[in-house]
């Protein structure tokens, strides 16, 4: 290690974390030289298998960065090459030499993107800053994953986040999931916006939305980053309500732009700004998720509801999702994969359900068919409404895969 | 005399180089799984008269020391303990510090397995008392074993094996100390009573049958008899007793609990959906699974898909558990054929269940015998540490080379109707599925499933199972589709570990011929993860 004195008027900077029961991180701590080219201590758990690699892939980044003369310091905690990427580069903006360049991983193919009434019955959370859970996070097949670099990252860590959840979209395959990012509120969120928009994210979650003028900002702000970047597919946005106010406001918010896809609240601090507590029964909430549900129909985009925060009750969690379902959500936030599966049953129509509305689009069918004003079912007429009804529970059991053989 | 230069290394079956002689002693190298059949006859105790022992029955002797010294300790014996004491075990590294004390040189320990709390025994095979381990190696004792330090070379047995290797003549225990949860004066001993219970002692019964000198010792005299005994006092010469034979937290886990890492309960219910859609659940089955995380959520899975099925397993093998019981007594599962017993509900179960019970390699593990009760099981559920793209698995080394677990039921498992591996496909970066495996412990032949988050393997030679899955949404695909994707996000093929071209252990086949060798360990990475426990 060199000494203090030698490095008096250096600039250094330092990301990452190691040590303890640290996994798939890393701790880089960066200091300026003068001279000498590129000196670099590693410590990895995995140094055997990757220690010549793991050198390697640090000097690409310093080159692509532009560091020439620099002493690094590597403790390794069996990080993936896109997370080495990400806290490299932020120890060295944070040491002040980045000088406006990037270091990006290699890239996966893009997915396909995503439309706008695409199922969202599961959107699971990964906290912006925690490399470990984003390499799997697919392989559990919710209907999206969220990288969230708002709440769940501490504000010293927002920048480091930044540029991870940007190698991860850029560098993890996340099956069949839609890719969300929760971006922090403005300012700080254009700074997010700037790292994650160019690449490709399928939706940004707008948190403590209360105007619709907030919404059109990011509108204006995406639009100029993806142009500037030559991108050229949709990425929808899911506006969070989690204020009075902000429930309030909803359907001029809804419909603020047509990039929104569906609404969402955060009963956390909806139920602080109010001054109540947050209960397991939820009789507090009941009203904004009322209102959520009725004005995500009114503005013909989703419904989504919160999250259930207790990870070892599934029968709660199964019940919460259930009744969300009935009050006209079409899905809700998971904190932990083990939550996907039962939410996926929770809105799944029943097969009672299901049964009797393919009766019903038959007989739809067939009137139109025939030319009838009249739909009936055997002796009974079915009212307008009821075919509605059924329409939306079949063309939605379709998106789940339920009407030609159920999974597992 | 350096063990390398000195024995001569050949190439068996499996194409693996190995030592021709380990400790003085010819070996076969492996053959194939069925390749080498024994001839003669087993080794036998020495015959004994009543007139050497009390009439009344009262075996006891005032100390270990005082046992050891009526035992003719002297330099150069095998010494044996069982391992069901686990980490909280006192009894062994006390027995060969007191040999120790007594002046004894070069003795061979032969635990059924090592564990943490031994690593002491470093200081006496410094001090020349202990010459060499032939059992499982890993923490502090491993690394002094893969470095080189051991004056004789490791031999890991599985515990099949190791009844195999005593019952064939090939390890000759001079005297075995068990320590006992319970025991009367007679010796008599059983494991599922008293402050220190364990649950079964199969793995000392070996020892009690055919060593030529057996002590005994307790911290529970009980009077005569001491029921169960499930070790025979017409096997013991001496009892000993003692304020305490281990630390009972350590003995036991209070509860064992399944994994909340949602990567390994996806590897769980994959197995679990794997036994219910190939057919292998059905009304009757039969399966082992062991106490780790991914085995116990695995358990709680495919209990949750039994009922839903209504189906019932007639018996489970392996290591007990609260869920193992649970099962047990909701009339899920007919009997627990417990080889070790894992948490306190477990202990209490087996000493009070009649249909959970204690069982030992004999019965269920040893390859020289007529049959055993591992090959009757329709699945096992096990881990590895690597297996390579032909299915062959790495249970006891390290990619890097260093022991890292004993070889356990492991091997004798894979003659399960189906042997699954359920591992994740890396782990802290380091790929699982490999082009060639650092040790060789089990043959792909016998490897029949490999279940990982990012779907599950079967091996072509397993079309049976192929077929039986075919269409039912499980994510089967090749093994080497699974290790290039795992290589692709892992930055590439790992690098190999540098390892000098000097045996340091063997890995014995369950039939007693050498698997395969484990190398002398070159680098030393000392930001490398610590490795702890396990037989």
């Amino acid at each position: 290690m060199p000494v203090a004195v030698e490095t008096s008027g250096l600039r250094r900077g330092e990301a990452g974390r190691a040590g303890g029961d640290v996994r798939s991180d890393l701790h880089v701590s960066i200091e300026e030289r003068a001279s000498g080219g590129i000196e670099i201590d590693l410590h990895s758990r995995v140094d055997i298998y990757y220690g010549g690699s793991i050198r390697q892939q640090v000097r690409d980044v310093l080159q692509a960065l532009g560091i020439e003369h620099a002493y690094v310091d590597i403790v390794d905690e069996g990080a993936l090459p896109f997370v080495i990427a990400a806290r490299v580069e932020a120890a060295v903006r944070r040491a002040g030499l980045a000088d406006g360049k990037s270091a990006l991983p290699e890239a996966v193919e893009l997915p396909p993107p995503s439309a706008k009434d695409r199922l969202r019955r599961s959107r699971l959370y990964l906290p912006g800053n925690e490399p470990k859970y984003f390499i799997n996070a697919g392989l559990h097949a919710p209907d999206a994953i969220i990288l969230d670099l708002e709440d769940s990252v501490h504000f010293a860590e927002k920048n480091a986040a930044r540029l991870l959840v940007r190698n991860a979209l850029r560098a993890v395959d996340f099956g069949a999931a839609e890719r969300m990012v929760r971006i922090n509120q403005l300012p700080l969120g254009l700074m997010d916006l700037e790292e994650i928009i160019p690449q490709a994210p399928d939706l940004i979650l707008i948190p403590k939305v209360e105007t619709p003028e907030q919404v059109s900002d990011i509108v204006g702000a995406v639009d100029a980053i993806a142009k500037r970047n030559g991108l050229n597919r949709p990425i929808w946005l899911m506006p969070i309500l989690e204020s009075a106010l902000g429930i309030e406001n909803a359907f001029h918010i809804a419909q603020a732009s047509d990039r929104v896809a569906a609404i969402t609240l955060g009963l956390e601090d909806y139920t602080a700004d109010l001054g109540v507590a947050k209960t397991a029964a939820g009789a507090e909430s009941l009203y904004a998720r009322m209102r959520v549900a009725n004005t995500a129909h009114a503005a013909h985009v989703q419904a989504i509801d919160s999250v259930y925060g207790d990870v070892a009750d599934s029968d709660g969690l199964l019940r919460w999702g259930e009744a969300s379902r009935a009050m006209g959500f079409q899905g809700m936030g998971c904190i932990h994969p083990i939550q996907i599966e039962i939410i996926h049953r929770a809105f799944a129509p029943t097969t009672a359900e299901l049964e009797k509305a393919l009766l019903i689009v038959g007989a739809y069918e067939e009137a139109q068919a025939q030319g009838l004003g009249v739909v009936s079912l055997g002796a009974k007429m079915i009212d307008a409404p009821v075919v509605q009804r059924a329409l939306k529970l079949v063309a939605r059991a379709k998106q789940m895969g339920l009407t030609s053989g159920g999974e597992s | 005399m350096s063990i390398g230069v000195a024995t001569g290394l050949v190439t068996n079956a499996v194409g693996r180089r190995v030592p021709g002689m380990v400790n003085g002693r010819q070996q076969v190298p492996y053959e194939g799984v069925d390749g080498h059949r024994p001839t003669g006859r087993k080794a036998g105790p020495l015959i004994r008269s009543n007139s050497d022992y009390p009439t009344n029955g009262d075996k006891r002797v005032p100390d270990l020391e005082a046992a050891l010294r009526l035992c003719g300790l002297r330099d150069g014996m095998t010494i044996s303990n069982h391992h069901h004491l686990r980490n909280g075990d006192l009894v062994a590294l006390t027995a060969l510090q007191t040999a120790a004390r007594m002046g004894v040189k070069d003795l061979v320990w032969f635990p059924s397995a090592s564990f943490p709390c031994q690593e002491p025994v470093i200081e006496l095979m410094k001090s020349g008392a202990v010459h060499h381990i032939e059992g499982s190696m890993n923490g502090p004792l491993g690394d002094y074993c893969a470095h080189g330090h051991m004056r004789g070379m490791g031999v890991l047995r599985s515990h099949g094996g190791r009844w195999q290797a005593v019952q064939d003549g090939e390890v000759h225990i001079d005297i075995a100390v068990i320590a006992a949860p319970a025991a009367d004066c007679f010796g008599n001993a059983d494991g599922s009573h008293g402050k220190s219970a364990c649950g079964s002692l199969g793995f000392a019964l070996a020892d009690s049958i055919y060593a030529d000198r057996v002590i005994v010792v307790t911290d529970n005299l009980v009077p005569f008899p001491c029921i169960p005994w499930q070790i025979q006092g017409n096997n013991v010469d001496y009892v000993v007793e003692v304020d305490s034979i281990g630390d009972p937290s350590k003995i036991v886990s209070g509860t064992t609990q399944i994994t909340r890492s949602p990567d390994r309960l996806r590897i769980s219910h994959l197995v679990a959906r794997f036994l219910r859609d190939s057919g292998i659940m059905h009304e009757g089955f039969s399966f082992q699974a062991g106490a780790g995380g991914i085995a116990l959520a695995f358990v709680d899975y495919l209990a949750h898909m039994m009922k839903a099925a209504n189906v019932k397993a007639s018996f489970v093998r392996g290591g007990s558990t609260k869920y193992l019981v649970d099962l047990l007594n909701e009339g899920l599962i007919g009997y627990i054929l417990d080889g070790q017993t894992f948490d306190l509900d477990a202990v209490r179960s087996i000493a009070r269940d009649p249909r959970h019970v204690a069982t030992s390699p004999f019965t269920s593990y040893n390859f020289h015998g007529k049959g055993n009760f591992a090959s009757m099981v329709d699945a096992a559920v096990l881990g590895a540490t690597e297996v390579d793209v032909n299915f062959n698995a790495n249970v006891v080394t390290h990619s890097d080379g260093r022991l890292l677990h004993g070889i356990g039921g492991w091997q004798n498992c894979l003659f399960a109707g189906c042997s699954i591996l359920a591992l994740p496909s890396f782990r802290d970066r380091i790929p699982v599925i490999v082009d060639e495996v650092t040790t060789i412990t089990g043959p792909g032949e016998l490897i029949d499933v490999i279940a990982t988050e990012r779907g599950i393997a079967i091996n072509p030679l397993r079309q049976d199972l192929l077929d039986a899955v075919k269409g039912k949404g499980l994510p089967i695909r090749s093994i080497e589709e699974i290790k290039t994707e795992v290589e692709k996000i892992c930055g590439g093929k790992p690098a190999k570990p540098r390892l000098l071209d000097n045996p340091v252990a063997v890995v014995k086949w369950v039939d007693g011929t050498v698997l395969d060798t484990v190398w002398q360990v070159v680098d030393d990475n000392p930001y490398a993860p610590k490795v702890s426990g396990g037989e």
